[in-house]
């Protein structure tokens, strides 16, 4: 485990809701998509996520639904809801101005100052 | 076990159904499952068996309670949930403890109970409003110099006309009439009011109309009745068709025209007459003149203020009324002053007792209560103390203090809402019995306690505020503990020799648990004492028969023939020794006092008045019959009637205010308030007349035929038990006039009025004293046992190395007993200190007394053996062997 971040704290619900917007997933699929797009580089507590999933669909920015899934088992799906869409669009900007910001402050040199 | 686990479980369903909790947990529940055969499907897929790829799923998802509780926080349920989560914990611990949740819910239940019940009738008694529109501007007239508010017909009508400050000004007076619809004529109570009465208060009548001011055209005008809504249920069975009826009310025809509103019942409190008469046909119903203006019979005058009037300002309007009338009839009307009171209770003549008294009952159950919690606490923390481990355990793995403390107090909250709710229930039932208790049969006395939604806050408040208090108790253990020392040491024990507040608590409630149980000592024992008093009559043998002779409708002038034939028949009864008349009998519920002069006065004005004595109507042979002794002189005979001297027999008291001296009354002259001169031909012994508690009174006997009455008081007495006498001489009376109602009671009988203050104030002190040895009992009790199971090692030592049973006892419970005797002291001292203030209320009630004295250290004592007694036979049980293996 010794290669894989551990997430930032407040970032657990970005990822969630990028993760879901590339398509319907349910819980353990948010997780294993998460582990996909992030190169298998962040590690996110099982036991947290549903917390976090919960979170969300109370404040409006998923839905859930039971369902099929492609195991052929019972399981909850999460999807976007338009204000999900919306809040991903505001938390990216966010992130990335924090990130530039971030990665300018860290590359700073002794001369620049 | 079975029991409160029924009921648990009963909560547990009754609070998931209303949470909708269980839907949640289900879902949430069949989410973990999904994700945990996802993880399993992959695991599976590498290669694993399905056994251990479900293992290996479960481990990697980590606690299911964090995430149960982290779902819920996330679900938005935080605090409802929390609470519920805090309350199905609670339960869950308090189950596993059948018998300290008994114990506690027991305690507790008995005080909320007990302050229900003396809350609720605190409530009817005191603080409920009289039941007419807008209450607070109906005053009763009281007088300024005593608490009464007795006034004379025409002193009314003058000021009910003079006035500036009253909208209107109404009278009312209780007498007893003779009714006869139909059936065998019965005696009820009524009230004759003004005309202006209902209007006065505002009421509307439930059936027919009422009659008003404008009914009255001068006496015998307005022979009208208005039935109250009870009297109507019960004689005349809701029958609609009463208005219009012609009944006979003191055998004068009345019609009746109206049914009063089903909530009132008079202006009195506690006094439900049957039925409302115009004052302005007294003359009817009674032989008094009622345009007398020194005859101060109208019972009650009330007044509505007007709007915007204060009452300082309507006393002084009635004061400068009082002085006028002063003025104009020196000779009739005495100090006349004024005050405005509550109308409910008389005025301050019961209102000040009776708020006093709950006052003080209310204070008692207050302390109850205080003892209940204060054992409680202790019963909490020391249940704290032994779950010292787990709570160090939890303290350990990182649950923080406040979340420990929620829990307790959730214990504690759902404890006391149990108790509370026992304890409400039980107190309900009481009440409704209360209701129903008619004290004096011969009088509609009675008073609705039934409690209200008043009634049912106070309770939750107290509910929930010993539960905070109690709960209370152990949070400085727990936030004092240190999970590390008590995990080594293995308890939460307190230094030795140190007095801890649990033990200031325990002799608080044993000291005040002692203060009631000498308090009620002394009060039963008062009691006790004071009906073997020498009251200047004999009680035993003796039965009373009275009627009014006017509710037979029988004039002036063939009253006291009436009479002396009533006498008669009785004497000739079969087992009857003598038989005696009086007006009013001493310590009975009428009595009536006059003016007299000395032989000197001539201007007979009342603040000339040589003494105000009671006064009594009697027969000859009265004395002989009443058991009262003669110390000089002669009875009356028949012939001290109208055409002979004036003539009376004294008291002592009287003579020594008169006379100087009782020797020298004899053969003296003093002036009555009509001016006669009457001689003094005898001299009785000192009797109690008005109150047990009174001192010596001054009262004076005229003969029935000089001073005739149609109240008669037939004083029976027999050689043997008068009871079944009763019916013999009913028979006997009914053959003279069988239109004539009477009542027949044994003389011990009549004084219940008189007994009743006494009596409920010793019951009551005798519950709460009994309450209270049962709080003391649980919490030396609790304490005792604490103290043995935190030391079962140390005494198993002690007996393994040869320690005597006295020794092992002294060691287990040294400490109880000693909490114990300074508790009963501190209590005795007090109690001894609280009993003066008794002897008010009850005679004789002197806490000094060798029997009181005993009694209550004994009964301490046994209160002691009770409570330590199990634990005591638990630390002589211990065997040394098995404690030292288990160790």
């Amino acid at each position: 485990m010794g290669d894989q971040a551990q997430i930032l704290p407040g970032t657990l619900d970005l990822l969630i809701l990028k993760a879901v917007s590339l398509g319907p997933l349910h819980g353990y699929g948010v997780l294993l998509r998460i582990g996909q797009i992030s190169g298998q580089a962040l590690l996110i507590e099982q036991g947290a996520l549903y917390p976090a999933l919960f979170r969300l669909v109370r404040q409006g920015l998923l839905t859930a639904d039971w369902g099929i899934s492609e195991n052929n088992r019972k399981a909850k799906f999460y999807e976007l809801t338009v204000a999900g869409r919306k809040r991903l669009g505001e938390e990216l900007e966010g992130w990335n101005r924090l990130a530039a910001a971030m990665s300018t402050a860290l590359d700073a040199r002794p001369e620049e100052v | 076990m079975n029991f409160p686990g029924n009921i648990f479980g009963y909560l547990r369903c009754l609070g998931a159904k209303w949470f909708r909790r269980s839907h949640l947990a289900d879902e949430m529940e069949d989410e973990v499952r999904s994700h945990l055969e996802h993880r399993a499907d992959d695991l599976a897929r590498t290669g694993m068996s399905r056994a251990a790829a479900e293992r290996q799923a479960r481990i990697e998802f980590g606690a299911r309670g964090r995430y149960r509780e982290e779902s819920y926080q996330a679900l938005g349920g935080s605090l409802i949930q929390g609470v519920f989560q805090d309350v199905q914990f609670a339960v869950r611990i308090l189950r596993k403890s059948p018998g300290f949740v008994c114990a506690a819910v027991v305690t507790l239940a008995l005080a909320i109970g007990a302050n229900a019940v003396v809350f609720s009738i605190m409530n009817a008694f005191v603080l409920r409003p009289l039941n007419v529109p807008d209450p607070q501007s109906v005053y009763e007239l009281q007088h300024g110099d005593e608490a009464s508010g007795y006034e004379s017909y025409p002193n009314y009508l003058d000021i009910r006309d003079r006035n500036h400050t009253f909208d209107s000004v109404m009278a009312s007076n209780i007498l007893p009439v003779g009714l006869d619809s139909g059936e065998n004529p019965t005696r009820e109570w009524v009230v004759e009011v003004s005309g202006n009465y209902f209007d006065g208060l505002q009421l509307q009548p439930y059936l027919g109309h009422f009659f008003h001011a404008t009914d009255e055209h001068g006496p015998n005008s307005a022979p009208y009745i208005v039935l109250s809504h009870a009297f109507w249920h019960t004689h005349f069975q809701d029958d609609r068709g009463v208005i219009g009826r012609v009944v006979q009310v003191d055998r004068h025809p009345f019609t009746i025209i109206g049914v009063a509103p089903p909530g009132f019942a008079g202006t009195l409190l506690f006094f439900n007459p049957g039925f409302y008469v115009p004052i302005v046909n007294h003359s009817q119903l009674g032989v008094n003149d009622m345009n007398a203006r020194e005859s101060r019979w109208i019972f009650m005058t009330m007044g509505r203020l007007k709007k915007g009037v204060k009452p300082a300002q309507a006393m002084a309007d009635l004061n400068a009324i009082g002085a006028e009338l002063r003025r104009s009839y020196p000779k009739q009307v005495g100090n006349m002053t004024f005050s405005l009171a509550s109308p409910a209770l008389y005025g301050d003549y019961l209102g000040k007792p009776v708020k006093a008294f709950m006052a003080g009952l209310m204070l008692l159950a207050a302390l109850i209560l205080l003892a209940a919690c204060a054992n409680l606490g202790s019963l909490f923390s020391a249940r704290a103390a032994d779950r010292a481990k787990e709570v160090a355990l939890r303290l350990a793995l990182g649950s923080n203090r406040r979340r420990i403390l929620r829990a307790l107090f959730t214990e504690a909250i759902l404890v006391s809402l149990l108790g509370g709710a026992v304890g409400l229930l039980g107190s309900v039932v009481l009440l409704r019995a209360l209701s129903a208790w008619q004290p004096f049969p011969r009088w509609p006395i009675h008073v609705p306690v039934n409690p209200d939604a008043r009634v049912y806050l106070v309770a939750l408040m107290l509910t929930l505020a010993s539960g905070l208090l109690f709960g209370a108790v152990p949070v400085k253990q727990i936030l004092h503990a240190n999970p590390y020392e008590i995990v080594k040491a293995g308890s939460m024990g307190r230094a030795g020799g140190k007095i801890s507040l649990r033990d200031v608590l325990l002799v608080a409630q044993i000291a005040i648990c002692a203060v009631l149980v000498t308090a009620s000592l002394v009060a039963v024992r008062g009691l006790a004492h004071s009906l073997h008093d020498d009251f200047g009559f004999r009680m035993d043998n003796t039965m009373l028969v009275d009627t009014d002779l006017s509710t037979a409708g029988y004039p002036v002038d063939r009253v006291p023939a009436m009479q002396k034939r009533m006498i008669e028949t009785l004497e000739t009864t079969p087992g009857v020794e003598s038989v005696g008349l009086n007006d009013n009998v001493p310590l009975g519920d009428g009595s009536e006092d006059t003016t007299v002069y000395t032989d000197a006065t001539t201007a007979l004005e009342p603040v000339n008045a040589a003494c105000h004595p009671t006064v009594y109507s009697v027969s000859p042979g009265y004395f002989h019959a009443a058991g009262t002794a003669l110390l000089q002189g002669r009875e009356f005979t028949w012939h001290d009637d109208q055409g002979a001297p004036r003539v009376a027999i004294v008291n002592p008291e009287f003579a020594r205010k008169l006379f100087g001296s009782p020797e020298n009354a004899m053969g003296r002259f003093f002036k009555l308030r009509d001016g006669a001169r009457a001689q003094v031909i005898g001299l009785v012994e000192q009797g109690k007349y008005l109150a047990l508690t009174e001192a010596p009174q001054p009262a004076i006997f005229l003969p029935i035929l000089q001073n005739p009455s149609t109240n008669t008081w037939l004083v029976v007495h027999s050689n043997r038990d008068p009871v079944p006498l009763a019916q013999a001489m009913r028979k006997r009376l009914q053959q003279l006039d069988p239109g004539l109602p009477f009542y027949i009671q044994p003389r011990i009988g009549e004084m219940d009025p008189i007994l009743f203050g006494p009596r409920m104030a010793t019951m009551a002190l005798g519950v709460m004293g009994m309450m209270g040895a049962m709080l003391a009992i649980t919490g030396v009790f609790a304490m005792a046992a604490y103290s043995v199971s935190k030391r079962m090692r140390e005494l198993g030592i002690r007996i393994a190395l040869g320690a005597r049973r006295r020794e092992v006892l002294l060691s287990a419970l040294g400490r109880a007993f000693k909490l114990l005797a300074v508790g009963s002291g501190t209590g005795l001292l007090l109690g001894i200190l609280a009993s003066r203030v008794l002897a008010m209320i009850v005679l004789k009630a002197t806490p000094d007394d060798p029997l009181v004295l005993t009694g209550a250290v004994l009964a301490m004592a046994a209160l002691g053996l009770v409570a330590t007694w199990i634990p005591a036979q638990r630390a002589l049980g211990i065997d040394p062997m098995t404690l030292l293996r288990e160790a």
